[in-house]
């Protein structure tokens, strides 16, 4: 199989995986082995289709004619590999922990789930392997739109209040900001296809610049940069599988990847270099970072926190981006690794704790840790990769930004990555610390009767839910010692266009 | 030997076949007659096509007197473009059409109902297919007239009045049309549009003519509802039968917008009037004006025929918008929406069909819990809004590409932002469908629903696959769309027609 086929392949099979499943509902073992057979196959396909990349090889397929002069094309550079990499990885994991977790919560509708789950994925692969801005915007509209049954999911009255938030923001910003965009950027440049060192040179002036890099960068509502992230928030409201995957890897991931393409391959950092309006926008991000790990720390509901918490880190990749430098952009690229694996265990963690204890909120996790040891060490990790210390992979990406941000000569953008360090701490900590901490009212809560406060009575949730968070915590820590291997992987995303 | 005659054949076949279903009295025969000369109509219509790709345009002497002073048929692109659309929904809707008739249309009046359908069928070909200005007068009475009957067939009585209101509306165009008309025969002598072409261009500063446009323009304008002369659209629609709204909503204001075309492109030379005149900037702004304000409106109705309707209003700002562009972006824009649209409303009022035949009712309340009954349905529906949206790999999405390369072409950011805000519009007036489809439980005194007959159900999942086909793969549409605007807005747009397709 050659990788144009398997460029192809990878956005067949996940549709072909949801139709399957979508017929074999009856009968929900076969159905889990649809979803968990497509998902590796996914994730070979994936492999097959990058391989040559590493090497300097671009595969490049070109689907069918959109319009006259237009194609939907696929073309794979190191971004996108990585991107495509990681979330039909995780897909495998997720599914594995959405079988447990659909079935340890009675969920209902799980047929509905899978099958879109799947033909999100295919959406996110079209995105990951996009060619031209045509394209990722085509798949980038899919993906809004096949989530949309995901996350209103329980279809209640708040999941559909929650449903009308995620797409009238995602779609209001893709429709009114991002497609102003992209047809601009065909009048001027003539093609949409991503070129190494942008396609608008001398085509388009330096305040029309800034104003075409607003347009996307608030058009890409994905990407969360604030005031257009309420729909992150919103998005809890569905089952936690979707939040790990969607919203810490593929939904999210997709935003700031879009972000990072369009600002190497359609811009370049020589003409973002002309114009000051990326400083501004690099502070809107600071201050994205900063306000959402604010309200991180006061929200009381774990989903809620990491939500914002996701808010402030994708943040940090569009700050890495709007920095237009090459460790900048290599920093944002490896931190949409880094931190799709710690936020996918911190999800998966909260997802466990719900399905074991019925708990949401963060104060009555007090001592939980006694009882679910394995969630919260994992919990315990992946925030350590959040917060940036080695030895997790966070570490490596956050030292990038802040060496990215340093040549720049942005004091204040340094600090405020070391501050956000610092309120990740303050967000992330406490719940593991408070977990571990004994319960004061031990004799009498617990049922296991001699020496209450040393009893480690484990009552995990379900093996298939607590084995692939354990898997993404140890992800973090190998992330830490594959970390240049990564770089030197992405390195040539912008050795094509670096100043 | 049947080749070069059929251009009349596709007028004569719908029309000699009214007064045989006349004849016939029976509401089956009478329907199944309907269905075989529509998909017979279908079938010239794509020869023409063929014939044209081949030929380049056919130009066919009626009775074989020559033009100037002979009737005359032009069948360039544009025109086949339109054959092949009405053609193709009337094949469609026909077997649609049988138990949604049946339902909604009192038993001893629905053969009648079919003989009305040809003759309008008949009349909406004649406008797309004639060369001669008159001639296209005469086919606007006999499609205008055969659809107010149609209209007024539906059992709710604000039917009559929907009807009779169109009728009146409908009449001052018509009028207005021919008074155009008859001024720029008394100036020239001659009725063939494209000897008008010759001859207008030396005389386009009198008065006169500029008269006889306003009298053109306005009337067509109150043909294809442009605002503000829209009232009686949305009564229209919302009391016909349900078919009557697909076939009109898809075929009747398009067809006057081909008008439009016609008058302003062919007869007084597009970019040659608009430089003279300011129309294109009017009709810029009348478009902008009927897509935010008629989406607005549509935002607030409960019932979904009328909805809908507004929607169509605001859809034909659209068109209006590609118009007035003038340039070959902007105008394949808006030609290719007639094509986008009429698939896209066929889809969405052949739901609301299936809907009234199960559940009986119109509100967007009454759809409640329809996801779960009638998934087929609600499905096509939501693929129908997705286009009315414009997500790409819809066919809505073509349009709003190209408009907004049209838009940008003569800097009008204006417009741009007009078209994107629309869009979020229809999002909002159509996402209220599926949370109530998929959102709310049946009502309780609800019996157990089925879906949709067969019949009604494969044309409309036809259409909604169409949706997606020539959302995905817009090349063949628009190549045929790019080639007629470029030979109506003219050699001039050289540099125009570079930019709109990718350089080397």
């Amino acid at each position: 199989m050659t990788p144009e086929t398997a460029i192809i392949a990878s956005l067949l099979v996940p549709t072909i995986g949801g139709l399957l499943v979508s017929v074999t509902g009856a009968r929900p073992n076969l159905r889990e082995s649809v979803t968990l057979v497509t998902a590796s196959a996914l994730f070979g396909l994936v492999l097959v289709a990058v391989w040559p990349v590493a090497s300097g090889a671009r595969p490049a397929v070109t689907l069918l004619e959109m319009f006259p002069g237009l194609s939907i094309a696929f073309k794979i550079e190191p971004l996108g590999a990585t991107f495509a990499m990681i979330a039909s990885g995780l897909w495998i994991l997720t599914s594995v922990y959405a079988i447990g977790y659909m079935r340890g919560h009675h969920e209902q509708n799980q047929t509905r789930f899978f099958a879109y789950f799947a033909i999100a994925i295919a959406s996110t692969m079209g995105v990951a392997f996009a060619g031209n801005m045509l394209t990722l915007f085509t798949f980038y509209e899919v993906l809004s739109v096949c989530t949309y049954p995901l996350v209103t999911h329980s279809g209640t009255a708040e999941a559909k209040r929650a449903g009308r938030v995620y797409l009238g923001i995602l779609l209001g910003t893709s429709i009114g900001f991002q497609l102003f965009a992209i047809g601009y950027t065909w009048f001027a440049a003539g093609t949409l296809d991503f070129t190494e060192g942008g396609i608008l040179d001398g085509k388009i002036t330096g305040g029309v610049t800034a104003l075409l890099l607003t347009l996307y960068l608030f058009g890409i509502g994905k990407a969360a940069v604030m005031p257009f992230h309420r729909w992150l928030p919103a998005a809890m409201v569905a089952p936690t599988p979707v939040s790990a995957l969607l919203h810490a890897v593929a939904v999210v991931k997709a935003g700031v990847f879009s972000v990072l393409k369009v600002t190497i391959y359609i811009f370049g950092f020589d003409i973002l270099a002309t114009t000051d309006g990326n400083t501004w926008l690099a502070y809107i991000a600071a201050a994205t970072v900063v306000i959402a790990s604010l309200v991180a720390m006061r929200k009381d509901n774990l989903k809620l926190r990491l939500a914002y918490s996701t808010v402030s880190q994708l943040s940090y990749v569009v700050l890495g981006a709007m920095l237009a430098t090459s460790s900048g952009a290599l920093g944002s690229a490896m931190h949409i690794a880094m931190h799709a694996f710690g936020k996918i265990t911190l999800f998966f963690c909260a997802g466990a704790i719900m399905v074991a204890t019925h708990k949401t909120e963060i104060s009555q996790m007090r001592g939980l840790g006694r009882r679910m040891p394995f969630t919260f060490i994992a919990f315990g990790i992946a925030a350590l990769s959040i917060i940036g210390l080695p030895p997790l992979g966070g570490a490596w990406s956050k030292w990038q930004l802040a060496l990215g941000a340093a040549e720049t000569g942005q004091a204040l953008l340094v600090g405020v990555l070391m501050i956000s360090s610092l309120l990740n701490v303050a967000y992330l900590i406490p719940v593991a610390v408070c977990a571990f901490m004994p319960v004061p009212e031990t004799v009498a809560s617990h049922p296991s009767p001699s020496r209450g406060q040393a009893a480690w009575h484990i009552e995990e949730a379900p093996l298939l839910c607590v084995v692939p968070l354990c898997m993404t915590a140890f992800g973090c820590v190998v992330l830490f010692f594959c970390a240049d291997t990564l770089y030197a992987f992405l390195q040539p995303i912008v050795t094509g266009s670096a100043p | 030997m049947i080749a070069a005659q059929l251009p009349i054949l596709q007028i004569v076949i719908p029309l000699m076949a009214a007064p045989v279903c006349l004849i016939l009295r029976h509401a089956f025969a009478a329907w199944l007659l309907s269905l075989v000369v529509s998909v017979v109509t279908f079938a010239i219509a794509l020869a023409l096509m063929i014939q044209v790709f081949d030929q380049g345009t056919i130009s066919y002497a009626l009775g074989n007197w020559e033009p100037p002073w002979g009737i005359e048929y032009v069948v360039d692109r544009l025109s086949v473009f339109m054959l092949v659309i009405v053609a193709g929904i009337g094949a469609l809707v026909m077997p649609f059409a049988r138990q949604s008739v049946e339902q909604e249309v009192p038993a001893e009046r629905i053969y009648l109902f079919y003989v009305m359908y040809l003759l309008c069928l008949a009349g909406l070909m004649g406008i797309a297919i004639t060369g001669d200005a008159f001639n296209l007068f005469v086919f606007l009475e006999i499609s205008s007239l055969s659809s107010y009957v149609l209209i007024s067939l539906g059992r709710d009585r604000r039917a009559l009045t929907g009807a009779f209101n169109y009728l009146i509306m409908g009449t001052i165009g018509a009028t207005f049309y021919v008074i155009g008309v008859g001024m720029l025969y008394m100036m020239t002598g001659t009725l063939n549009m494209a000897d008008l072409a010759q001859r207008l261009p030396d005389i386009l500063h009198l008065k006169v003519v500029e008269a006889a446009l306003a009298f053109l323009l306005v009337g067509i304008s109150l043909k294809l509802a442009l605002f503000p002369m829209h009232f009686w659209l949305p009564n229209a629609y919302a009391f016909a039968p349900t078919v009557v709204t697909v076939f009109l909503a898809a075929t009747a204001t398009k067809v006057s917008v081909y008008v439009m075309i016609r008058i302003l492109y062919t007869v007084f030379g597009g970019n040659a009037l608009f430089d003279m005149l300011a129309i294109d900037e009017a009709l810029v702004a009348f478009g902008m004006l009927s897509m935010v304000a008629a989406a607005l409106v549509a935002i607030f109705q409960d019932n979904i025929k009328r909805m809908l309707a507004y929607s169509s209003l605001s859809q034909i700002g659209y068109m209006i918008l590609g118009i007035g562009l003038g340039n070959v972006a902007g105008l394949s824009g808006g030609i290719v929406h007639i094509f986008n649209h009429a698939i896209a409303k066929a889809v969405l009022f052949m739901a609301v069909g299936c809907v009234i035949m199960r559940v009986g009712a119109v509100t967007i309340a009454d759809l409640a819990g329809l996801g779960r009954q009638m998934p087929m349905t609600m499905a096509a529906m939501v693929v129908g809004s997705l286009s009315l949206i414009g997500i790409p790999t819809t066919v809505g999405f073509v349009t709003k590409w190209y408009l907004i390369e049209g838009a940008f072409e003569n800097g009008n950011w204006l417009a741009v932002a007009v078209i994107l805000l629309s869009g979020l519009l229809a999002i909002i007036y159509s996402w209220r469908i599926v949370e109530s489809a998929y959102f709310q439980d049946p009502p309780a005194g609800r019996k157990e629903v089925r879906e949709a007959p067969i019949a009604m159900q494969m044309p409309m999942l036809l259409l909604a696959a169409a949706c997606i086909v020539f959302g995905v793969g817009a090349t063949w549409t628009m190549d045929m769309v790019l080639a007629a605007a470029e030979a109506l807005v003219g050699p001039g747009e050289a540099d125009a027609v570079a930019m709109s397709k990718s350089l080397p």
